[in-house]
């Protein structure tokens, strides 16, 4: 029998967008999480179907508990029930966090771009808040994808970041709709460039988003002559909603 | 088992007449694959069967396609729970491409464009139980869903209904395939549910 | 088939071209899990095939099917299979040659 199951209680829930929700889920024992590390979530019905999904750590609540931020896809089978049914008391199962590729590590003193498409912030912010919680002075740096104002997760805390000392920079990529005086239009090489660290600053980039994005931005990035080895993505599926 | 979460239902319609036990019924059709779709032209491709005394039997795409055509509706049911009602389907049933094929083993490995294979008992797809179909809903198979030609064993499980299949050949032992090594039923009989080892 | 996730990219884009969609290799942490307290998608493997050298994480994963199958991004040929049925986890090795990792 393997322990790696185990079982969280759902202590707070908070809409970040009109269809993005945050979980904060507690454990009987510690728990700690490097940024970028992911959970599996289990869901069990009643007549004992289950359903397994993988989750971003968006960010921890030592000693016990930590976070993720679920972004509702209208005809999925887990996301929905996350996002609308699951209440403050209800448990879930979990396995994690996993994965030691695709983490920033407060060690490492290299600048950073962070790029993230739609929910695929979400490990990213997981990044900003220990880059933040460990002082760190890496140069770190954000650009985010979104279709529009409305749909940016996290957006009180990135403005806080983006106003302090000293600040986070962050781009914002509007896609279908933009506030006032903003540029609408889909990503591009022309877009993206020169709203990153450049290639001679040889920065760690991190790439996250629906499968589609992270595969196109990665690719332009080699390109345009970023070292191929200092890029890490994580695909979220899908193959991008084109229209 | 796990903690139950009460309100979690997936994404499941289960109350049908005609589901299998543990399926729900879709009404998309989605796309399975353990790999990138590969490209086929049908100018190149080719299915080829080879028997135990490695006789070999291949048909071009114009072979396939002068072969007696069959038209027929049937429900399809995938291992990861969907069953999807109606299915219209055209193509050549397996009792063509064996009539002239002398062999007395037992079992066939059927194998595709990309790698992927899966076994199959001769019981399982004769006797107008499994085809090599070309069309879906009256339209070419798109790559995506096994076209320009897929295996199609409606009363097993649907990983056993091969996408992109190029061939099979004969075995005197059920041996596993791709999914059948790794955990997933040698046989697969929805309505046995014989999913898993 | 749409994640619901923002994409808003000009042009079409590889994932598209290819009709489907995969993950990182990061993915397979979860089930690699079941086998060893320490992290295996940073451990090195070889493709048994081409010869070329990566860490798992990196891998192209196929995850939609009745398991997970990771694919070498030289070659495309299969380097690891990973079942989830029935109350078991299946690992298939096969496609790789060795496994390799840094001790602390
Ligand atoms: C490492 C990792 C981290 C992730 N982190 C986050 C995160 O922090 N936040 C977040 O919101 N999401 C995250 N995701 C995505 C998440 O795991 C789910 O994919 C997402 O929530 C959708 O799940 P769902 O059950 O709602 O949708 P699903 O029911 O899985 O459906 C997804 C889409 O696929 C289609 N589909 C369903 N089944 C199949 C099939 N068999 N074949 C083909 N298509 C099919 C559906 O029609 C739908 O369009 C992450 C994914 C990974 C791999
Ligand atoms: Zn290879």
């Amino acid at each position: 029998m393997s322990r790696t199951w185990r079982t969280a209680d759902v202590v707070e829930a908070r809409f970040e967008t009109a269809t993005a929700r945050t979980l904060a889920l507690q454990f009987p024992e510690p728990v700690s999480s490097i940024g970028g590390q992911h959970v599996d979530i289990r869901l069990t019905a009643p007549d004992g179907y289950t359903a397994v999904r993988s989750y971003s750590v968006a960010g921890t609540l030592p000693p016990t508990g930590l976070e993720i931020t679920v972004e509702e896809l209208e005809d999925g089978e887990v996301s929905p029930y996350l996002v609308r049914d699951l209440t403050v008391g209800d448990q879930v199962e979990m396995r994690g966090p996993v994965g030691g590729w695709f983490v920033w590590q407060p060690s490492d003193t290299s600048p950073v771009q962070l790029i993230g498409g739609g929910s695929g912030v979400v490990p990213l912010m997981a990044m900003v808040r220990s880059h933040r919680a460990a002082g760190s002075t890496a140069p770190m740096q954000l650009l985010y994808s979104v279709r529009g104002p409305s749909s940016i997760i996290y957006r009180g805390e990135l403005e806080k970041l983006e106003a302090s000392s000293p600040p986070l920079p962050v781009e914002y990529v509007y896609t279908r709709e933009a506030p006032a005086g903003e540029p609408v239009g889909r990503l591009s090489p022309a877009t993206l460039m020169p709203r990153i660290l450049p290639p001679e600053a040889d920065p760690a980039v991190f790439i996250c988003g629906a499968t589609g994005f992270v595969e196109a931005v990665a690719a332009w990035l080699v390109d345009a002559g970023y070292t191929e080895g200092r890029i890490k993505t994580e695909r979220y599926g899908g193959t991008g909603d084109g229209s | 088992m796990g903690i139950i979460s009460s309100g979690f239902r997936g994404r499941r319609n289960k109350d049908q007449p005609g589901l299998p036990p543990g399926q729900y019924l879709t009404e998309s059709f989605p796309v399975l694959s353990a790999g990138p779709t590969p490209r086929i032209d049908t100018a190149e491709w080719e299915f080829q069967l080879t028997t135990e005394a490695g006789q070999k039997h291949s048909w071009s795409w114009d072979d396939f396609q002068n072969l007696p055509q069959e038209e027929f509706t049937v429900d399809i049911h995938c291992v990861t729970s969907w069953s999807k009602f109606g299915t219209r389907w055209k193509g050549v049933s397996m009792d063509t491409f064996f009539q002239d094929v002398d062999t007395s083993h037992p079992y066939t490995m059927f194998s595709s464009y990309g790698g992927y294979t899966t076994n199959l008992p001769m019981e399982d797809i004769l006797n107008g139980k499994a085809w090599i179909v070309h069309q879906f809903d009256g339209e070419d198979l798109q790559p995506a869903h096994g076209g320009p030609a897929r295996l199609l064993v409606p009363h097993l499980y649907f990983w056993k209904s091969a996408k992109w299949v190029r061939g099979l050949r004969m075995m005197d032992r059920n041996d596993p395939g791709f999914w059948e090594t790794n955990g997933y039923n040698l046989h697969g009989d929805p309505w046995l549910e014989e999913r898993y080892w | 088939m749409s994640l619901g996730l923002d994409d808003g990219l000009a042009g079409g884009t590889g994932a598209e071209a290819d009709g489907q969609d995969c993950l990182d290799g990061n993915a397979l942490a979860g089930p690699l899990s079941e086998f060893s307290a320490g992290d295996l998608t940073v451990a090195e493997g070889r493709c048994e095939n081409c010869g070329m050298t990566g860490v798992l994480a990196t891998t192209r994963v196929y995850a939609h099917a009745p398991g997970m199958t990771a694919r070498c991004r030289g070659c495309g040929s299969v380097l690891l299979r990973l079942t989830e049925a029935g109350g078991r986890t299946v690992l298939d090795l096969r496609g790789l040659s060795y496994l390799s990792i840094q001790r602390d």
